[in-house]
């Protein structure tokens, strides 16, 4: 059946969770140029790592789960790529270097 | 027979086949929501990258302090039901109720917050609309959409989930799980967890991050 973890594991799971949680809200005071869009989304991502694999278990899943999960995330990340790559690349004319 | 035997249905050939089909199922349910969810949150990047400076006044316009109280309860919410998870992996019967109940209640707790900061932002005149406050770029308007389009959705999918939990309490209460059997804890833990995946982003985006652009 499905893995039991010890305590202990979850505890520390659960504090540095809110570890993290409270390294964004104290970072959010500070201005850190480029850093205040990706410090906030690199800590959300660990955050989101932690509850993946301890608490719904992934880390102690077979292969099957692994890959529904990483199929999921990869079709967000490539969702995300080409919309922007769009997006970001509208009203641009090439041979002349210059927005029209 | 025992307790897993018990509840064996007829497609299974054993009780460990019967709970790794439950935890795909979830499993693949949750790559649906990630489609559900993730199309807003592309819109949002969208717009974002388009209207930079209004989205951020936008951000600064969102309270703080409830944002982050209700990302602090979800996620101790996650730490209580899966300690309600392990209690009845371990046959705990009474532990699993009691988890199951503080669960209910952080998870109620999120929605009262959520209810104040939407109260709050009625009253400031930020619901999109015909009262919303004509001084402000339209495009703080069009944040105000997201903010409570995700933030409503993300509201339904935890009054989804308190629903689920009660029927588990109950189900718990009339001792339906045990070591042997506790597939919709499972289940129902996974759906939980997620939901509070989707805050994890939401906070970020909605109440944190400054970037005029």
């Amino acid at each position: 059946m499905a893995a039991i973890l010890p305590k202990k594991t979850y505890w520390i799971v659960w504090i540095v969770l809110e570890l993290l949680l409270g390294a964004i809200y104290g970072l959010s005071r500070i201005s850190m140029g480029p850093g205040d869009v990706i410090i906030p989304l690199f800590l959300a991502a660990i955050e989101t790592l932690l509850v993946l694999l301890y608490f719904m278990h992934v880390r102690f899943s077979e292969q099957l789960i692994w890959i529904i999960v990483v199929a999921g995330f990869l079709w967000l990340a490539v969702f995300v790529d080409l919309t922007m790559s769009d997006y970001l690349t509208r009203g641009y004319v090439w041979w002349l270097g210059i927005s029209h | 027979m025992n307790e897993a035997q018990k509840h064996l249905e007829v497609q299974y050939d054993d009780p460990e086949q019967q709970e790794k089909t439950a935890v795909t199922g979830i499993w693949i349910f949750l790559s649906t929501e990630i489609l559900f969810f993730g199309g807003l949150f592309v819109a949002y990047i969208v717009y974002r990258s388009t209207y930079p400076a209004q989205f951020s006044l936008g951000v600064s316009l969102t309270d703080h302090l409830l944002g982050s109280m209700d990302a602090a309860i979800l996620l101790a919410s996650s730490f209580t039901m899966v300690m309600g998870l392990r209690a009845i992996q371990l046959g705990r019967q009474k532990a699993l109720i009691g988890l199951l109940l503080l669960t209910i209640i952080l998870g109620l707790s999120f929605l009262s917050l959520k209810g104040l900061e939407y109260h709050e932002h009625i009253v400031d005149h930020l619901l999109p609309g015909r009262d919303f406050n004509q001084s402000l770029p339209r495009q703080v308007e069009l944040f105000f959409v997201f903010y409570f389009l995700m933030t409503g959705l993300h509201a339904v999918h935890m009054t989804v989930g308190i629903g689920l939990l009660t029927v588990m309490t109950i189900m718990a209460w009339k001792r339906k799980f045990s070591a042997q059997y506790y597939n919709p804890i499972e289940v129902c833990g996974l759906y939980w967890s997620f939901v509070d995946i989707v805050w994890i982003w939401l906070y970020p985006l909605f109440y944190v991050i400054h970037w005029k652009g």
